[in-house]
């Protein structure tokens, strides 16, 4: 019989035990956020990852390790993305005669994700490379990443802040909207998409079909303006 | 299943490389996003039968963002001394943003509605 301490030298070596640990963590974080009614503050992303990060240092796994295994999950981003066109082709007429408001909240919204990131950052006083690695946090990650590097921020940082943004969008979204009695599930969905990328998306499928097409168009929207607008920003406000 | 793995792969595939033949700073998925939709509009029909595994994907959109989650924790360093500043900047940026993009919105439609009154 093998012993442990061969068995898990084994298996560190294959994709499988992250691969499964990272779909248990998501079942168990799902199911748990489903139960509860989907509350804005149980979100299956950052529950997943409370739920990960404990066994990775219990079991001193690095994440260059971990990601071994959790990049088979990471790269069903890129075909998701492209599956978000179907909730657009569904909503195509409405969006056909919204085309107004989709052009201007996404200018809008877009110019005060990165403006004001941009002002705060120089009003807290941070060093010059984190604000510009703060500014395109609210578009998709791959795009972020580039804009930083363009700008002279540190990629590295940027990656954390855009995943950050992310959650907190998919969480503060469902109590601002409430709070404002705001009960257009288009303007909603905009809105989080702009300001919150991919996982504002995630929690607009999650609370509302046409809230999640419309934060689809603005993620999609708002990675093209992004890498248009902060340039200019960054020229005019650093 | 596999017919509509195919065809996100291949969208994704074809805006990848529009994206760097072009140099275009989007990303491929992006641009392959836009490519299914015109798709869409030239064999309408096609939409159902992508409808199935397409709801499945978009239904876990949240998992597929797991991985990069957990490499924040990883990498918390680097918010080093800054991190409460950072987190404060990042809550009131991202709410700011949300209000400016749901107010244009509703807005601007107020204002397309009264003016095709």
């Amino acid at each position: 019989m093998t012993d442990v301490a061969t068995l898990w030298s084994y298996l560190s070596t294959t994709p499988l035990i992250w691969l499964t640990t990272t779909i248990i963590a998501y079942l168990i974080a799902d199911g748990v956020a489903r139960q509860l009614g989907n509350p804005p503050w149980a979100n299956p992303v950052l529950l997943s990852v409370l739920l990960i990060a404990p066994v990775l240092w219990m079991t001193q796994t690095d994440y260059t390790a971990y990601f071994e295994g959790a990049q088979f999950i990471h790269f069903l981003l890129g075909p998701a993305t492209v599956a978000l066109a179907l909730p657009l082709w569904d909503n195509w007429g409405t969006i056909r005669a919204s085309v107004a408001p989709i052009v201007l909240a996404l200018l809008a919204g877009s110019i005060v994700a990165a403006g004001s990131a941009i002002m705060l950052a120089g009003a807290f006083g941070l060093p010059i490379e984190v604000l510009l690695s703060l500014a395109p946090k609210s578009t998709t990650a791959p795009v972020a990443l580039g804009i930083s590097e363009a700008v002279g921020g540190i990629p590295a940082l940027t990656a954390v802040l855009v995943i950050m943004t992310g959650i907190i969008g998919a969480v503060t979204v469902t109590p601002l909207m409430n709070l404002l009695r705001i009960t257009d599930w288009r303007a909603r969905g905009f809105a989080v998409g702009v300001a919150a990328h991919g996982i504002g998306t995630a929690r607009a499928f999650q609370v509302n079909p046409v809230a999640g097409a419309y934060a689809g168009i603005a993620m999609a929207l708002n990675a093209l303006l992004t890498s248009l607008i902060v340039p200019l920003l960054v020229r005019w406000l650093v | 299943m596999l017919y509509t793995l195919g065809l996100l792969l291949g969208c994704q595939l074809l805006g990848e490389v529009t994206a760097q033949v072009f140099g275009l700073p989007i990303p491929g998925p992006v641009l392959g996003l836009a490519l299914l939709v015109l798709i869409f509009g030239a064999m309408p029909t096609l939409a159902e039968r992508l409808r199935p595994t397409t709801t499945v994907i978009l239904a876990n959109l949240s998992f597929m963002f797991v991985p990069a989650g957990v490499g924040v924790i990883g990498n918390l360093e680097v918010l080093s001394t800054d991190g409460f500043a950072l987190l404060s900047i990042l809550i009131l940026s991202t709410v700011l943003s949300m209000l400016a993009a749901v107010g244009t919105f509703i807005g601007v439609r107020h204002a397309a509605e009264r003016w095709s009154q």
